[in-house]
C-alpha cells in the first residue's frame, strides 16, 4: 500500500496521538490508542526488517573479530535469569546468520520486566568491554514476565537500553552513535527526532564509543524528577468487584478510567519484544516505564488511575527521561 | 413501502433541514445521534452539548396529499452535563453517544440517552390541558382568605397551549468504567444492555442500583488487550440474543441462556483477512464501527471504515454481502490516518431488510439495495434545498479523467462528514446528520 510517510514519520505522528490523547476532553480514549498502537507496531515491524536488511547487507561486507555480530551491551549489573528468548516475529528469512542468543546469553535487563526486547546494531562492539554479553542477539523476553520482582531493580539496564538505540556500524573506524531517535518530552510538548540521541549521563560508561556527549537532548544530568510514589495506574478495585453501579448515589466517583497508556504500551512492547535502534528504545522505555508501574505485589491493591502517578521503582530505575515517562 | 427495493427504485427528495446556516460550527451544536422512534412520528437528535431535540411529525394535510408532514421541533432539554471526576482530574463528557426510544405504552414517550458513563430515561410528556376555578386558591396559587369563601366551586381542566415536559425518570449511573458506546432495549421491553469498551452490562429499566455484567473481556494483564468492544444489540426478536463488534473486526453472538456471564460467544462472525489489502491501518480499518440486525433479525449489518457487510446469522465464516462505502480512500489511508478522519465512526441503519444506508465524507451518504444490487450516492447540501426536488445521484472519480460533475477524491471535504443517519420504521423518510445540520429526505410521492 503506498503510503506517503515513512515508519519514522508514522511512528512520531503515533506518539504524538497519543500523547495528545492525554488532554483531550473526556478522559483517554481507550480503542483508539489501542489501533494507534497497532500502527506504531506496524510502522516498527516495517522500521525493523528494513534495518535487519540493512544489517544483513552491512554485515556481508565487513569482518567481525569473532564472527559473529556482536551486540554491544554493556555490563548490567547481574540480571534475575531471563526467561527464554521468543522466536523473533520480524526477522526476515535473510539473516538466517545472526545467531540467536541461548538462553544463558539473553539477560534481561530487569527494567525491561514488560517485554521490551533489545536488537543491538553490531557495531558498537568495539569497545571490548561491550562484549562481555553475549554474542548475537541480544533478548530480554519479559513478555507476560511473571512476578514484580524485576521491576524496579534494573538501574543500571536502562542505561543499555538508551544506548542501544544508537550504534552505527561504522567500517572499523572509530565506532559513533549515530541514529535517529523519535522523542517525545511529555514536559514540554514536543515531539522531535534526535540525532545522536542518547542520554549521555545514563549511557553504560564501559562503552566507550557510546560516552559521547550528544546534542538534542532535552533532559540535562541531576534533573529533579517528579513522581508521585505510592499508586500505580491500576483500575480501581471497586469497579471491577462492584459492577451493580450505585445508581442515584450523589457523589459516588466515577469509575476509573481504563489504563489505556499502560495498556497499550505494554500490550505493544510484549507483543513485540523484539526491538531494535531508536524506536525501540522509546517504545521499551515506555513499556519498561509501566511495567515498572505495576508490579505483582501491588497488583493486588488496586488502587484508584492517576495518569500522573507512577511508582517510585520504575522511576528509579529509568534515566533522566523519567519525567517524560511519568507523565504518562 | 412505496416505491421500496423491487424494479422501483426510490427517488429521494429533499424534505427539511434543522439547524444553523452557520459555517462556522459551535462544538456544542455537532450532531452526535439521531433515532426515530417506533412509530416514526419522532424524532430525536443529541448533541454534542448534551442536548436532546425531539422533533414530531404533523399530522397529514389532507390538502398536501403529496408529502407526508413536516417535522417540527416538540421538545428540547439539557440530557446530560459535564461532569468531572476530581480524584482521576478527568472531565466526562456531556455529548450524548446514542439514543433509544422505548415503545410507547401510554400517552408519555420514553427514551434513554447515554453519555459517556451515565444513562438516563427520560420521560417526555405532554400537557395541554390545566386545571382552572379552585375553590381555596387564586389564579396564581395564592390561597384566599377563606372568610370571602362562600361558595364550593370544583376545578376544571380547560385548555392550555401545548407544553411538552422532558423529566428524567431513572439515572443509571457509576457501571461503565470505560466510554459508553451502545445501548440497546430488549425486545422484553423491560431490560437494556449497555456497552463499554471492555465490558456490558444488562439492566432492568425500574431498578438503577444494580446492573449485572454480562460480558467483560477485559484481560487479567491489561497487557494482553488485543481488542475492546465497538458497538453492542440485542436481536429484535430474541429477549436472549445480542450481538458485539470488536476493534478487530469481529462479532460475537451470545445467548443469555447460556450461562449468566457470556464471555463465550455462542456464535463468531470473522471474515480472514485479505492479505494483499495489508497495510498500516490494518487494524484500524477492520474495526467495526456500527452493528445493527435487519428488522426480521435473520440479518446484521456491521460498518467498518471502508465498507458496509451483511452478514446472516446462520453463517459465521463470511459476510454475505459486502458493499464498498468509500474504495477510493484505500489509497489514502496515511493522509486520513494524520488528520484523525481514520478514526471517524460511521454509523449504519436498515430500511427493513433490503436497502441498507451509510455515511461518508463532503456530506455524502450511500445506499445500497440489497435486491437490485445497485447503489446510490446522494449529498446532503442545502444548494438542493427545493422541497421535492429530486436529488442527483453523485460521483466520485477516483482517478484518471475527471467526468464532468464527477468530483475528484482530493476535492472531497473531509470535515463535512455524515456519521449519523436513521431510517423511517414504516416509510421512506430518512433522516441524515451533516456536522451540526439534520437533513430530511422523503421519497417522491405521486
Amino acid at each position: 500500500m503506498e503510503c506517503s510517510l515513512d515508519a519514522q514519520s508514522l511512528i512520531s505522528i503515533s506518539l504524538r496521538k497519543i500523547h495528545s490523547s492525554r488532554t483531550q476532553r473526556g478522559g483517554i480514549k481507550l480503542h483508539k490508542n489501542l489501533l494507534v498502537s497497532y500502527v506504531l507496531r506496524n510502522a516498527r515491524q516495517l522500521y525493523l526488517s528494513e534495518r535487519y536488511a540493512e544489517l544483513y547487507r552491512r554485515q556481508q561486507h565487513h569482518h567481525y573479530p569473532e564472527g559473529a555480530p556482536l551486540l554491544a551491551m554493556p555490563a548490567c549489573p547481574p540480571p534475575p535469569p531471563p526467561p527464554p528468548p521468543p522466536p523473533p516475529p520480524a526477522v526476515p528469512a535473510e539473516l538466517p546468520a545472526l545467531p540467536l542468543p541461548s538462553e544463558q546469553d539473553a539477560r534481561s535487563c530487569a527494567a525491561l520486566r514488560g517485554g521490551a526486547e533489545l536488537l543491538e546494531v553490531p557495531g558498537c562492539a568495539a569497545p571490548a568491554a561491550c562484549r562481555d554479553s553475549a554474542p548475537g542477539f541480544y533478548r530480554a523476553n519479559g513478555a507476560g514476565a511473571a512476578g514484580g520482582g524485576g521491576g524496579g531493580g534494573g538501574g543500571s539496564a536502562a542505561p543499555g537500553l538508551l544506548y542501544a538505540a544508537g550504534c552505527d556500524f561504522g567500517s572499523g573506524g572509530a565506532p559513533h552513535c549515530s541514529s535517529r531517535t523519535t522523542v517525545l518530552d511529555l514536559d514540554t510538548h514536543v515531539v522531535t527526532t534526535v540525532e545522536n540521541g542518547y542520554l549521555h549521563q545514563d549511557c553504560c560508561s564501559q562503552c566507550p564509543c557510546c560516552c559521547q556527549p550528544s546534542a538534542g537532548l532535552p533532559s540535562a544530568p541531576g534533573t529533579k524528577r517528579k513522581y508521585y510514589p505510592g499508586q500505580e495506574e491500576e483500575e480501581e478495585e471497586g469497579v471491577e468487584e462492584g459492577e451493580p453501579g450505585g445508581g442515584g448515589v450523589a457523589g459516588g466517583p466515577p469509575f476509573a478510567p481504563p489504563c489505556t497508556k499502560r495498556a497499550r504500551f505494554e500490550e505493544y512492547s510484549a507483543e513485540h519484544p523484539q526491538d531494535s535502534s531508536n524506536i525501540s528504545n522509546l517504545i521499551s522505555i515506555f513499556g519498561s516505564g509501566f511495567t515498572g508501574l505495576v508490579s505483582r505485589q501491588q497488583a493486588d491493591t488496586e488502587q484508584p488511575l492517576n495518569g500522573q502517578l507512577c511508582s517510585k521503582q520504575a522511576l528509579a530505575s529509568l534515566g533522566a527521561w523519567t519525567r517524560a515517562i511519568v507523565a504518562f | 413501502f412505496s416505491g421500496a427495493g423491487g424494479g422501483n427504485d426510490i427517488q429521494w427528495c429533499f424534505s427539511q433541514v434543522k439547524g444553523a446556516v452557520d459555517d462556522d460550527v459551535a462544538e456544542a451544536d455537532i450532531i452526535s445521534t439521531v433515532e426515530f422512534n417506533h412509530s416514526g412520528e419522532l424524532l430525536a437528535t443529541g448533541d454534542k452539548g448534551g442536548r436532546v431535540v425531539i422533533f414530531q411529525q404533523e399530522q397529514e394535510n389532507k390538502s398536501q396529499s403529496h408529502s407526508r408532514g413536516e417535522y417540527n421541533v416538540y421538545s428540547t432539554f439539557q440530557s446530560h452535563e459535564p461532569e468531572f471526576d476530581y480524584l482521576k482530574s478527568l472531565e466526562i463528557e456531556e455529548k450524548i453517544n446514542k439514543i433509544r426510544w422505548l415503545p410507547q405504552k401510554n400517552a408519555a414517550q420514553f427514551l434513554l440517552s447515554t453519555n459517556d458513563k451515565t444513562i438516563k430515561l427520560w420521560k417526555i410528556s405532554e400537557r395541554d390541558k390545566r386545571p382552572e376555578g379552585y375553590n381555596l386558591k387564586e389564579e396564581d396559587g395564592r390561597y384566599r382568605d377563606p372568610t370571602t369563601v362562600t361558595t364550593l366551586r370544583v376545578p376544571v381542566f380547560r385548555p392550555m397551549d401545548l407544553m411538552v415536559e422532558a423529566s428524567p425518570r431513572r439515572i443509571f449511573a457509576n457501571a461503565h468504567t470505560y466510554h459508553i458506546n451502545s445501548i440497546s432495549i430488549n425486545s422484553d421491553y423491560e431490560t437494556y444492555l449497555s456497552a463499554d469498551d471492555l465490558r456490558i452490562n444488562l439492566w432492568h429499566l425500574e431498578i438503577t442500583d444494580r446492573s449485572f455484567n454480562i460480558v467483560d473481556i477485559k484481560p487479567a494483564n491489561m497487557e494482553e488487550l488485543t481488542e475492546v468492544i465497538t458497538a453492542a444489540e440485542f436481536h429484535p426478536n430474541s429477549c436472549n440474543t445480542f450481538v458485539y463488534s470488536s476493534s478487530k473486526g469481529t462479532i460475537r453472538l451470545c445467548d443469555m441462556r447460556a450461562s449468566a456471564l457470556c464471555d463465550r460467544h455462542s456464535k463468531l462472525f470473522e471474515e480472514p483477512e485479505d492479505p494483499s489489502n495489508r497495510s498500516f491501518f490494518s487494524e484500524i480499518i477492520s474495526s467495526i464501527s456500527d452493528v445493527k440486525f435487519s428488522h426480521s433479525g435473520r440479518f446484521m449489518m456491521t460498518r467498518d471504515y471502508l465498507s458496509v457487510k451483511i452478514w446472516d446469522l446462520n453463517m459465521e465464516n463470511r459476510p454475505v454481502e459486502t458493499y464498498q462505502v468509500h474504495e477510493y480512500l484505500r489509497s489514502k489511508l496515511c493522509s486520513l490516518y494524520e488528520n484523525d478522519c481514520i478514526f471517524d465512526k460511521f454509523e449504519c441503519c436498515w430500511n427493513g431488510s433490503d436497502i441498507v444506508m451509510t455515511g461518508s465524507y463532503n456530506n455524502f451518504f450511500r445506499m445500497f439495495d440489497r435486491n437490485t444490487k445497485r447503489d446510490i450516492t446522494l449529498e446532503a447540501s442545502r444548494e438542493n434545498n427545493k422541497p421535492r426536488t429530486v436529488l442527483k445521484p453523485r460521483k466520485v472519480c477516483a482517478s484518471g479523467k475527471r467526468k464532468k460533475d464527477e468530483i475528484s477524491v482530493d476535492s472531497l471535504d473531509f470535515n463535512k462528514k455524515i456519521l449519523h443517519t436513521a431510517w423511517h420504521p414504516k416509510e421512506n423518510i430518512i433522516a441524515v446528520a451533516t456536522t451540526n445540520n439534520l437533513y430530511i429526505f422523503q421519497d417522491k410521492t405521486n
